[in-house]
């Protein structure tokens, strides 16, 4: 029997071997979104739980990966919804790459602080076009809307931002 | 001149907040998924907290069905 069929029918074993092909990706994807290493790892778990409970649900003929995308969209969405009522989001992981030092410290912080701000749809759209340069493609199929909805949300995120920014006395 | 503004506020995002550098998964979750599904098998349903609570209700009110209870026990 294929390792799809078996994962859907609930055997563990197909279900780690799966576990351990996807992990790696699965916390690639929420890293680019969350920023934060460690609550990457808790919630790349956290997405491979709802995965083994909707294995019922699972069409084995179906792309693994995609669906597997799609579950991370939304357990990093959740994610980005809930902290930002607690505490700003870290931005430990790009320390690697140091920020630009044409923009002004002030300026920098100031956007960065913004877009935190921004509604959790809106920025984590704008993270995976914006920042980490992610294909639209590959951002609509895995919040599952249209490339033209991905570009508006887009667009959208950045006048609000611009918004923002204005509010805070900064005109880039 | 807005769409202009726009690409320069993108390109300043851009420079302010940098990509992810290292996307590397660095250890193995799998370990963390078993303690995961283990936690979840032994959690109790709500439903099987709201019959037990249903019971001692109907104990409480109706003590003799204990016996009627422990009779098809």
């Amino acid at each position: 029997m294929e390792l799809l069929e078996r994962f859907a029918q609930g055997e563990l074993e197909a279900f780690e071997t799966l576990f351990r092909q996807f992990q790696g990706q699965v916390y690639g994807w929420i890293l680019r979104i969350v920023r934060d290493t460690g609550a990457a790892e808790d919630l790349t778990v956290e997405t491979f739980w709802r995965i083994y409970r909707a294995r019922a649900r699972f069409n084995p003929a179906g792309n693994f990966g995609a669906w597997t995308r799609r579950i991370a969209t939304n357990v990093a969405l959740d994610h980005l919804k809930s902290v930002r009522r607690e505490v700003e989001l870290p931005d430990e992981v790009s320390q690697g790459v140091p920020p630009d030092p044409a923009v002004r410290r002030e300026l920098r912080d100031g956007i960065a602080s913004a877009f935190r701000q921004l509604p959790a749809r809106f920025q984590m759209v704008a993270t995976l076009a914006l920042i980490e340069e992610e294909p639209y493609e590959d951002i609509a199929g895995a919040l599952g809307i249209s490339i033209s909805a991905v570009k508006l949300r887009v667009f959208r995120a950045v006048r609000l931002l611009r918004k923002k920014l204005k509010r805070l006395g900064i005109e880039p | 001149m807005n769409t202009q503004n726009d690409q320069k506020l993108r390109e300043l995002l851009r420079r302010a907040i940098t990509p992810v550098a290292d996307l590397e998964l660095k250890r193995d979750l799998w370990p963390q998924m078993l303690r995961k599904l283990d936690e979840r098998a032994i959690q109790v349903p709500w439903l099987d907290w709201a019959l037990v609570a249903l019971l001692a209700v109907l104990f409480f009110l109706f003590p003799k069905t204990i016996l009627g209870v422990l009779y098809h026990l």
